[in-house]
């Protein structure tokens, strides 16, 4: 078990290795950097001192070793736009970021996985046809006009909820979050449901599709010629070999629901890491781009790590195989 | 005699499909006393599984029992509603299926699956029923049950989670037990184990056993009476040793010459003609006519019902036109 793990960070920190060159090559490629920082009027002397002080006149391997070496401690370099170190600005926009998607997902677990195993249960029922018919518009209908269409409905026409921002924040440490306050919640129902509509009906769509597959099997069949009650067979055996693909896809999910954040970031004007990953696009800010790529995909890999752990704690025949291979 | 523990009176079983309603099960009677096994033979499609997943009703639909009776000592079990059928299954029904490999649910252990079942339908702690579960899991014959009882059915071989299903099915000590083709997937060595496992906890406990199998050698091995299907209806019923020996229905008969002989040399096995009808063309009359080397025009028109002949019993015109005294 503890060798599995230590081999799948292994291959997780080559994924991130090679995610830093790319990275790092996005500074070569988008021109040079000490234009975006100096004025139009500074002398090339001056222009020689920056670039000196950067470290930029250093050959390239030295230079891509530096970043790293950086990046592995969280030191991104300075923004061009805001002359503030990224690795600040990011950890200033974190927190409005991971809220936002943890809420999505929850939402997105607890609702999908409630309607899926309802619309297997009671098929032939009319609300599980209407969730069918939901969960199509849902898996359809892109997140910036399910963000709108929210925003007009709930916050121009009834009032009842705020169309952007985070409402008022508390710190807790580096940490500021917006669950404590009652404005902070209200502000993060609309985002958390634009966010987390696709994957809801996604899950909801996987969970009655494997839920109907597992009511087929033997041993569905076993347990009730055994006598067992059918909330045991359908909550208790059923619904637990249905959760490991769920696992898969909603780990895999929440990786795209914090990448997919730049979207509802930008509707709701949530001052996220999303939106300013759209504002350093529009002003060509590489540190800021390079460091987003950098932690979107340090949580791709991280979440992935997980998952793999995950499946081995749910099903009882990967951990034999696991052991064995190692 | 004693009430039989099964009795089941003009089953019919009916199946709803595009193509109209087909008939799975057609007028099927037969019993099993205490402490007796069944056989059940027949081809594929005969009817055998069908009718033991009738008699525990776990008929999915677009199946229903659409005639007839069950009675489960005294008691009539097919019109049951579903709660109260549920309990009778797994307490006073115990059933073994086909694939052990797949009977077992494989995310829980063994021994959480027998509990679970056990605390189902007897009334025991925990620690009691866990106590339980080790004793059947040593009866059944698994060696280190008390170890045994904390895997998970994938550590398992085939052989020893069928004795797991066994254990299963027995926990609440039933009165009967359906085993549908308990060694099909078993290999040969296996399988011998097996039935005598089932055969020895029959005896012992005084169950009575429906065994479902198109293993002719397993039913002469295990069964005390016989009952040959064939789509959909007992084409003959009778003690084993009678059946086996001396088979009255020409179905019966091309089943029984169908069993290679380890004396005999290389003679040819005797085949049946054709193959047996679709649900959904059944021939009238008898439905065996169209393969019956002795079928006369009487097969093709009316339906032979069961006559008893001596301990045996059997649906078949050639017998209806023998003198009435000699049958018993």
């Amino acid at each position: 078990m503890l060798a599995f793990t230590l081999r799948r960070a292994v291959q997780a920190i080559g994924v991130m290795f090679a995610v830093g060159i790319i990275a790092f090559s996005m500074f070569r490629f988008a021109g040079d950097p000490v234009n975006q920082i100096v004025s139009i009027d500074t002398s090339a002397a001056e222009r020689e001192v920056v670039r000196k002080s950067l470290g930029l006149d250093d050959p390239v391997p030295v230079q891509f070793v530096r970043y790293f070496a950086d990046a592995a401690q969280f030191k991104f370099g300075v923004s061009y736009q805001f002359r503030q170190p990224v690795s600040a600005l990011l950890s200033e926009r974190m927190p409005a970021t991971l809220e936002l998607a943890i809420c999505a997902t929850v939402f997105a677990m607890v609702f999908g996985i409630l309607m899926g195993v309802y619309s297997a249960l009671k098929r032939d029922t009319v609300l599980a046809k209407l969730f069918q018919a939901v969960s199509l518009i849902g898996i359809s209908l892109p997140t910036f006009l399910i963000g709108i269409l929210l925003i007009y409905l709930f916050a121009v026409t009834l009032g009842w909820l705020p169309s952007f921002g985070r409402g008022e924040v508390v710190k807790l440490g580096w940490w500021t979050t917006g669950l404590l306050t009652l404005s902070g919640l209200k502000a993060l129902i609309m985002p958390s449901i634009t966010l987390g509509l696709f994957q809801m009906t996604l899950i909801m769509r996987l969970v009655r599709a494997e839920m109907l597959e597992v009511l087929r099997t033997d041993y569905i069949r076993f347990a009730r010629a055994r006598g067992l009650t059918t909330r045991a067979i359908h909550f208790g055996h059923a619904l637990k070999n249905t959760l490991i693909p769920v696992i898969t896809v909603a780990g895999l999910q929440f990786g795209s629901v914090i990448a997919f954040s730049i979207i509802t970031e930008t509707v709701f004007q949530w001052p996220g890491m999303g939106l300013l990953f759209v504002q350093a696009v529009q002003n060509v800010d590489i540190p800021i781009m390079a460091a987003y790529l950098l932690m979107v995909s340090l949580i791709f890999v991280t979440i992935n790590l997980v998952v793999d752990i995950l499946y081995t704690v749910v099903d009882p025949r990967l951990r034999a195989t696991v052991g064995r291979a190692t | 005699m004693t009430e039989p523990v099964l009795s089941v009176r003009n089953l019919q079983v009916e199946f709803a499909s595009r193509r109209g309603t087909l008939r799975a099960i057609d007028d099927v009677s037969f019993d099993i006393a205490k402490g007796e096994v069944l056989g059940v033979v027949g081809e594929s499609g005969a009817g055998k599984s069908v009718t033991g997943l009738a008699v525990i009703g776990l008929i999915d639909p677009p199946g229903r029992i659409a005639g007839g009776e069950i009675h489960l000592a005294g008691l009539r079990i097919d019109n049951l509603p579903p709660e109260e059928m549920r309990r009778i299954r797994g307490k006073r029904i115990g059933m073994i299926f086909q694939d052990p490999l797949t009977s077992l649910n494989p995310l829980y252990k063994v021994g959480d699956q027998i509990v679970e079942t056990i605390r189902t339908h007897l009334n025991l702690s925990e620690s009691a029923a866990r106590r339980r579960a080790i004793d059947l899991l040593a009866e059944v014959g698994i060696p280190a049950p008390e170890k045994r009882i904390d895997g998970y059915p994938h550590e398992f071989s085939g052989g020893m989670r069928q004795r797991v299903v066994i254990a299963l099915a027995i926990c609440a000590e039933p009165e009967l037990i359906i085993a549908d083709e308990p060694t099909t997937a078993l290999d040969v060595s296996v399988q011998a184990q097996i039935i005598s496992l089932i055969k020895r906890l029959g005896r012992d406990h005084g169950t009575a056993v429906m065994l479902v199998t198109h293993d002719m050698g397993v039913i002469a091995e295990t069964s005390d009476r016989v009952a040959v299907m064939y789509a959909g209806r007992v084409a003959e019923i009778g003690p084993v040793q009678d059946v086996v020996k001396n088979p009255l229905h020409p179905y019966a008969k091309g089943l029984m010459g169908a069993i290679p002989t380890l004396a005999g040399e290389d003679k040819r096995l005797v085949q049946i003609p054709g193959s047996m009808p679709r649900l959904s063309a059944i021939p009238r009359g008898c439905s065996f006519n169209p393969r019956c080397a002795f079928a006369f025009d009487r097969c093709r028109v009316e339906r032979p019902e069961p006559l008893p002949r001596g301990a045996q019993s059997v649906a078949c015109h050639l017998y209806d036109t023998v003198p009435a005294e000699s049958a018993a």
